[in-house]
């Protein structure tokens, strides 16, 4: 028999559907053979990786709490990815628009600014699109790869943070720690549901999510950066700019890291402190390309990845699974994806063995 | 032929299928000894994949090869070599930045010194003469092509394939590869010649195969048939004839290139030298010579993917449009059909629908930036009918089409948006014979409703069928407007070849 891939004449629908669900099955298992090789009982290692978010209302609550960021993050990053524009440096982005939407709180600690929030979103919004904007003006100026600029980007932000924390925007009342005042209430996003912490940045997601289908599907600006992307000749050749696509690429996904950062501090932080960067910038590229770097893709992979980021959490406890098992768990589901994935536009053929006479 | 000593090589019954495509079926093929055998067939008949069957590049899905009576099986080239087949590729696998000796001795072995005696010998033997120490990228494509019959001989094959050598040489170098050829022959190499040009065949070779859609339709001595009857052969069907209607007398000038320079912006590019050149509309000019003297920097200043020193070197429509990118002159009424189609005239990946979309985006397809849908796709049904493209539906991505599917798309796309003046670069490259007819007439049509139409291509008899004017671009040089009535093929090599010298 030979075994052989032929590229489908249309991107199969079904494939699109069954590709996640088949790595899922494949993810589980092949870590039923880890789990029990490890000598952890794997059926309660998967429960709790899978089953535990679900299980009640406060774990569900905290998976759509890191849902949110990871899909505004991964909206904004897809767009740019489909542009072959690679922002690697969301979680710098993330933590300048976190920096700048604290300064209102931290400048007011009583409160005493009006529309406080709003202002706060969009000094995150344009602050994290402001620092996207240094890698678009650097490589269509100098040509300097934006994936290190970008990623470069992302290590001084974070030294801005420890500089702000340390120095001037700590709290005085703080015994010391790095960290600022906590904000007063008019600074916090209004939760969704009673008794969770999960609150509105997850509709700010979604608004995003929409308004990206609606760009990448429907409008013309969508399309360029789609053509930028499939066939850098042929946008050549139609006159698209190619700077300008650039321009889109890093400001938008700076400006939805930049929301996402605003929202971290707004929300389940209440303060500006070190822990804000926790990685959502570089999750939300594996996110993006989960979800086919499609907007509503997108939407389905956020959330998977949070459920298997909070089960992991649990499983480390529950199942005395150790971290590192974890994150195998979690590469498996990337790894599947990616193979499985192939079946999208490619489809298997066994063909015979060859029929040859003998020489 | 000689039947009673077996032949050289002989196939049977030898099918090869790629996914859906049967791209060879029970073909027969023996090559004799001594021998010029023509394997004859349009783009796509099935040519290709034969030779790299032969060559050991592609396995046959059934059939059995037999190499002087006896079975063998070809894993790979090398094996192919061992037997004693040589094989020259349509596009050369030389290294530019290397020497003559330096890419002969990748494959034979033997010192430097020793080989560069034996291509100089070969030379005088054949009249294959290239310099041993020269570089290959100071070259011309003829030279290079010797470099490869040489590479091939040394190894000392007692088979020889061609595939498509004329393609790339002016008429003159032709007849001398025809020389060559025939005094290999005289020493009793067998020859497999492939090609799609019938009268060469005629001239040539004294056993012809005859493959359409992968089966062999014919075996004949092309010398005692027509050029028609081999075409009948070939495509299933006469050539379609094409008349050219009189010409109007010419219009306003609609494009202009005034002393346009370009220096090469790649290693080994072609710098281009003080073009100048005048399109009228209601005219065809046309652009002979052969690809890689220019003409892709040529074609990419004109559409504006390059841009100019200076405005003022190409005008169109009265307007200076040289510093102007590729939007900005179509909005001026240019447009532009591209040699190659994937990645650059159309996106693979998208329907042909959105591929509509890349340049017609004008014609009321965008509400505020918002697609319209269904005026997408209202243009590209019409597009699909009336230039008789192969397709299922404009939902069909453009990557599952055939080069010829794809290019009649492309052209009838940018038809379809009434330029006043159009370029078409190598307008029926690996296009069937029939859709090329079909592409040639559509250029005509354009030109009687007053369109300005530069063609640049490589098919002499393509431009002759329809241009008014002719230049010759070699080694970035332009030739000055010749009068394609009152010009003959020799006219035109001696441009191909005076530019070098």
């Amino acid at each position: 028999m030979n075994v052989q891939l032929i590229r489908r004449d249309t991107a199969s629908r079904t494939a699109m559907v069954a590709a996640p669900v088949l790595a899922l099955v494949l993810t589980c298992l092949t870590s039923l053979i880890l789990f029990a090789l490890l000598g952890k009982p794997a059926g309660a290692a998967l429960h709790a990786l899978l089953i535990k978010p679900f299980s009640n209302w406060y774990s569900f609550s905290e998976v759509l709490l890191k849902t949110a960021p990871l899909m505004l993050i991964a909206q904004g990053l897809a767009i740019g990815f489909r542009a072959n524009v690679f922002n690697i440096g969301a979680e710098g982005q993330f933590i300048v628009g976190a920096i700048c939407a604290s300064a209102f709180p931290v400048f007011f600690p009583d409160g005493a600014f009006p529309l406080m929030l709003p202002a706060m979103i969009l000094a995150g919004a344009f602050g994290g699109m402001a620092y996207g904007c240094i890698a678009a003006g650097l490589r269509t100026r100098f040509g300097a790869s934006e994936i290190l600029v970008t990623l470069m980007l992302s290590l001084i932000a974070v030294q801005i943070l420890n500089y702000l924390l340390l120095g001037p925007w700590k709290d005085p009342r703080g015994f010391n720690f790095p960290q600022t005042v906590m904000f007063p209430d008019n600074a916090m996003l209004p939760l969704l549901f009673e008794g969770s912490r999960t609150n509105i940045s997850l509709i700010f997601a979604l608004i995003a999510s929409v308004l990206a289908h609606l760009m990448m599907q429907h409008h013309f600006s969508g399309y360029q950066l789609r053509t930028s992307g499939l066939a850098p000749r042929a946008a050549l050749y139609a006159g698209f700019n190619g700077r300008k696509m650039i321009w889109i690429s890093l400001a938008l996904g700076g400006l939805a890291a930049g929301i996402a950062g605003a929202s971290e501090v707004a929300g389940p932080l209440g303060q500006l402190q070190r822990s804000v960067s926790s990685g959502y910038g570089y999750a939300a590229i594996i996110v993006a390309y989960m979800g086919g770097l499609r907007p509503i893709g997108i939407i389905v992979s956020s959330f998977l990845i949070s459920v298997v980021y909070i089960g992991g959490d649990s499983a480390t406890v529950t199942a005395g699974l150790p971290v590192a098992a974890v994150e195998v768990f979690q590469g498996f589901l990337l790894a599947f994806y990616l193979l499985t994935f192939t079946l999208i536009r490619y489809r298997i053929a066994f063909t015979p063995s060859q029929l040859r006479d003998a020489p | 032929m000689n039947n009673a000593v077996p032949a050289l090589l002989t196939l049977k019954d030898v099918s090869k299928r790629y996914g859906s495509v049967l791209a060879n079926q029970g073909i027969d093929l023996a090559v004799h000894a001594g021998s010029i055998h023509a394997v004859l067939g349009e783009n796509g008949a099935g040519k290709s994949t034969l030779m790299k069957m032969i060559y050991g590049v592609e396995k046959p899905d059934t059939g059995t090869l037999h190499w002087n009576g006896n079975p063998v099986q070809l894993a790979k080239p090398s094996d192919a070599q061992a037997l004693g087949i040589g094989m020259v590729f349509q596009h050369f696998s030389l290294f530019e930045s290397l020497s003559v000796v330096q890419n002969v001795s990748l494959l034979v072995p033997g010192t430097q010194a020793e080989l560069a005696s034996k291509i100089t010998a070969f030379g005088d033997q054949f009249g294959l003469h290239v310099d041993p120490d020269a570089m290959v990228h100071q070259l011309s494509v003829g030279e290079r092509q010797r470099v490869e019959i040489i590479r091939c001989l040394l190894l000392d094959p007692k088979l020889l394939i061609l595939d498509e050598p004329t393609s790339v040489l002016p008429p003159q170098s032709v007849t001398m590869l025809f020389e060559t050829l025939r005094s290999l022959q005289a020493k009793g190499m067998a020859i497999l010649f492939i090609s799609h040009k019938l009268e060469e065949i005629r001239e040539l070779c004294d056993e012809a195969t005859v493959l359409r859609r992968g089966e062999v339709t014919g075996r004949v001595d092309p010398r005692s048939h027509s050029a028609t009857d081999l075409a009948k052969l070939m495509i299933g069907h006469e050539i379609p004839e094409l008349s050219k209607p009189d010409g109007q007398a010419p219009g306003e000038i609609a494009l202009q290139l005034r002393n346009l320079d370009h220096p090469a912006k790649q290693r080994f590019g072609t710098s281009l030298t003080s073009i100048n050149l005048e399109l009228r509309s209601g005219q065809i000019v046309g652009i002979a010579g052969i690809s890689g003297n220019g003409q892709q920097e040529l074609a990419a200043l004109i559409s504006g993917e390059a841009l100019c020193a200076s405005p003022g070197m190409i005008t169109i429509l009265g307007q200076p449009a040289g510093r102007l990118g590729p939007d900005k002159r179509r909005a001026l009424g240019f447009s532009f059909v591209p040699e190659e189609r994937q990645g650059r005239g159309a996106v693979p990946e998208m329907s042909l629908a959105d591929n509509s979309l890349l340049t017609a985006h004008r014609q009321g397809m965008l509400q505020r930036g918002f697609i319209k849908r269904r005026v997408e796709r209202a243009f590209t049904e019409n597009c699909i009918k009336d230039f008789d493209v192969r397709t299922p539906s404009p939902d069909a991505e453009a990557g599952a089409l055939s080069g010829g599917n794809l290019q009649k798309f492309i052209l009838g796309r940018e038809i379809m948006l009434a330029p006043k003046v159009m370029l078409v670069s190598q307008p029926t490259w690996g296009v069937d014979i029939g859709a090329a007819t079909a592409i040639r007439r559509r250029l005509l049509e354009m030109r009687a409703q007053g369109a300005a139409i530069l063609v640049i291509s490589e098919e002499l008899e393509e431009l002759f069928e329809i241009c008014d004017v002719l230049h010759v671009l070699s080694e970035g040089q332009l030739s000055p407007a010749m009068d394609a009535a009152a010009t003959t093929a020799q006219d035109i090599g001696t441009h191909m070849i005076g530019a070098s010298q």
